[in-house]
């Protein structure tokens, strides 16, 4: 009889229970972010936490970048994703065509906290991240160290990946060229520096193999595709906890911030700061960044981390020094005018 | 029904009575049959019909300004493009510039005029940044040039004159490598921008030699397929179907698996000691000619197999029996017949090659790229519509322009025969 009653009250709950659930989806706050190993770092740091400590019904989601989705959502008036991690110049572009809130830095009161590049406009930081030079230790007998070796195909023989764009991709030439790292947008900005990046990549067009997404350029360096490219570091930090004797070579490394945007016209605003207020303190980014190399936008973080993980970093000294920063407002501009060149060249090759 | 008379004397129904009842009849029969088909034309309508012409629309339309600058768009048509527009206009585009950051619209505006000229988004935000706060100014066409020289320059005002008409020919132009110069006569860009002519021919080029490649690998196992006994030609038949219900991108990504250059068949090749060093097979026009072919050979075999199943082969034997040559019997008096099967699967192949995406973005390099992969780099990436929509309406035009060629040589073809 008590059995049939704990069975009659187990099935109750749990009829209760997948109700609850109905009525909560409808109500869910969806996070969108570039998934992948970060993905699952941010699960553990913050999804996973804030879930618990809300009682949020956290639905998260990955894309991979873009503006086009969040675009039509935003126009047809049908926003179904709350929050997203954007790279810098969409962060911009979005800002400026009123596709995300604007953020209130009152409200959020962490202004102070971040580091200056975290704050934006329409956006708050969520990690610092790095494309780097990689290459895999087993298959080269001395280890590059700069872009000028990467261009160098007589020492360091075989094919080399880098990414199909012009974005990094002409940074790369032209510090391969010997343009110092804190030159190099002054350079690309008039029409000869252009010239010259492409000049550069003429020289080495027969041996670069193009990759589209984060996971290829890895994979081909194990596969033995490549022996050197060009990475995003977390991406490397991941093969090399595989087991996979990749190095990074972090002279001329090209760092850059995501961004927290909320979309425009979500329902969850409220929720959206408290996620990203739970998501910068210092604590969560530590498990973050201790999960995945990506350096965390509070600098209280870094002493949280053991000496291995935090040398790891981008934002780590050793690594900044000759290191590019990301010139956003750059890529805003002349975006469009060089990607289509770079278009035009590669498809002649 | 009350219309059909009751033919209880039908010989008092006159011959004309009688036709306009039979009309009524036919025309009754014509409506449920159209009925009957309605929900089809709908939906034909609604996801065949509707989307493709908005696409062709995309590809034209310049609205983007005049809807959210209305004044400033009729005024500025009314002027003539000498010297700097009058005050009136300069005061409705400040106006309305400032109003669109409010109400939306300004990354639209800013988006199509950047189109124009690479700086003109940077531009729209710095004097935003700069407007006075009131918005009392007297003189709008002393104070624009103030926060930003660009404002006093003729070309800033033909730019914005360029995207207020309702309609534009600039992507379809530029799709063709072509545009308008500061005179509006129509040139060629300049030569490191040019693109899409080659892609347009590449595109044609890797879908014409996969359905050459169809045809050739898929002929002789169809005939195999269509002479075998029963039960062999089924277990085949299996074969062929198998890979064509597992999904395009498993079957893709196994190639890159087989292919690449730690792969399988170069670690073989390599471990038997034929190759010293591997071959590239992969990210390049070989990987992809494979991995389509392999992709696209059913719908080769199936309408191949289909039609030679029907030939009898009493024909072919007749020849040989009256004195032909095997080779000769099968190539004047088989293949002839199996004619509208190779129609029917070569246009299958190469349509469908025409339109692929995934399959060269994965196993191509930089330079294997369709126009499709244009398409949705447009769409994805830079976000520029009215250029995919171009893109996509000139392969449209390009694919209808092939059909009817192709139409007109087979139907030819089949005219001769008969």
């Amino acid at each position: 009889m008590l059995n049939i009653k704990k069975k009659t009250s187990w099935l109750t709950a749990g009829i209760l229970g997948s109700g609850l659930l109905l009525a909560s989806t409808a109500q869910a706050f969806t996070v969108i972010s570039f998934g992948g190993a970060s993905g699952d770092a941010m699960q553990k740091a913050y999804y996973e936490p804030f879930d618990d400590q809300t009682q949020v019904d956290l639905i998260p989601g990955d894309y991979n970048g873009g503006l086009s989705r969040i675009r039509a959502m935003v126009e047809t008036g049908n926003v179904s994703w709350d929050l997203v991690e954007v790279e810098s110049p969409d962060l911009i572009r979005g800002c400026f065509e009123g596709m995300f809130e604007i953020i209130d830095w009152e409200r959020l009161g962490l202004k102070d906290k971040l580091i200056d590049s975290a704050v934006e406009e329409c956006g708050v930081g969520t990690f610092v991240w790095s494309t780097v030079m990689a290459y895999n230790a087993e298959r080269l007998d001395k280890a590059p160290q700069t872009w000028a070796d990467f261009w160098n195909v007589e020492d360091f023989p075989g094919k080399r990946g880098l990414r199909k764009g012009a974005k990094y991709t002409l940074e790369f030439a032209l510090m391969a060229d010997g343009v110092p790292a804190d030159e190099v947008y002054d350079v690309l900005r008039t029409s000869a520096g252009v010239d010259r990046a492409f000049a550069m990549l003429n020289k080495l067009k027969d041996h670069i193999q193009w990759w589209e997404a984060g996971a290829q350029p890895p994979q081909w360096l194990v596969a033995g595709d490549v022996v050197m490219s060009s990475s995003y570091n977390g991406r490397i930090a991941a093969a090399q906890e595989e087991g996979q004797n990749l190095q990074i070579a972090w002279k001329g490394s090209v760092y850059d911030l995501d961004y927290w945007a909320i979309v425009s016209g979500s329902e969850k605003v409220d929720t959206a700061y408290d996620f990203i207020n739970f998501a910068s303190q210092a604590e969560n980014q530590a498990v973050y960044s201790s999960e995945i190399p990506y350096g965390p936008v509070n600098p209280d973080a870094i002493a949280k981390l053991s000496d291995k993980q935090a040398a790891r970093m981008p934002t780590a000294d050793a690594n900044l020094k000759g290191a590019l920063a990301m010139d956003t407002g750059f890529w805003v501009d002349y975006g469009e005018e060089l990607e289509q060149r770079f278009n035009a060249w590669a498809s002649r090759l | 029904m009350p219309q059909v008379m009751p033919a209880a004397n039908p010989s008092e129904v006159s011959g004309r009575e009688l036709k306009r009842q039979l009309r009524h009849a036919e025309r009754l029969k014509k409506f449920k049959a159209f009925a009957l088909v309605l929900p089809l034309v709908l939906f034909l309508l609604l996801v065949f019909v509707q989307p493709i012409s908005t696409m062709l629309w995309r590809s034209v339309d310049n609205t983007e300004l005049m809807e959210v600058m209305p004044t400033t768009a009729t005024e500025i048509l009314q002027w003539d493009g000498q010297g700097l527009p009058s005050e009136t206009v300069m005061a409705a585009f400040a106006k309305e510039l400032q109003a669109s950051r409010k109400e939306g619209g300004l990354g639209q505006v800013g988006r199509r005029l950047n189109y124009e000229d690479p700086g003109f988004r940077g531009l729209l935000m710095r004097t935003l940044r700069k407007f006075p706060d009131e918005a009392a100014a007297t003189s709008w066409k002393s104070l624009l040039p103030e926060i930003d020289p660009a404002w006093g320059e003729v070309e800033t005002w033909q730019a914005i004159q360029r995207s207020a008409t309702p309609m534009t020919d600039r992507y379809l132009l530029a799709s063709v490598d072509m545009e308008r110069n500061a005179q509006g006569e129509i040139q060629a860009v300049a030569e490191e921008q040019q693109v899409y002519r080659a892609v347009f021919q590449r595109t044609l080029i890797i879908a014409g030699s996969v359905t050459l490649l169809c045809l050739l690998l898929g002929f002789p196992l169809a005939y195999l397929l269509a002479t075998l006994p029963v039960g062999t030609s089924n277990l085949l038949m299996i074969f062929v179907l198998l890979p064509f219900w597992t999904s395009l991108l498993v079957r893709t990504a196994s190639w890159i698996v087989l292919l690449q250059t730690g792969g399988v068949i170069n670690a073989g090749l390599m471990g038997l000691g034929i190759l010293d060093e591997p071959l590239q097979l992969v990210f390049n026009r070989f990987g992809v000619l494979v991995a389509m072919v392999h992709i696209l050979l059913p719908f080769m075999i199936l309408p191949l197999y289909s039609v030679m199943k029907g030939i009898s082969p009493s024909y072919q034997r007749a020849a040989i029996s009256l004195g032909a040559h095997p080779f000769a019997a099968f190539w004047k008096v088989y293949v002839p017949q199996t004619v509208s099967g190779v129609a029917a699967g070569a246009l299958l192949v190469f349509i469908m090659a025409l339109g692929y995406y995934i399959t060269p973005a994965l196993v191509g390099g930089a330079s294997d790229q369709m126009v499709s992969y244009y398409v949705a780099y447009y769409t994805n990436t830079t976000n520029n519509w009215g250029m995919a929509a171009a893109l996509g309406s000139l392969l449209l035009v390009v694919t209808l322009l092939l059909y009817l060629v192709y139409h007109r040589l087979v139907n030819q073809k089949q005219l001769v025969r008969s």
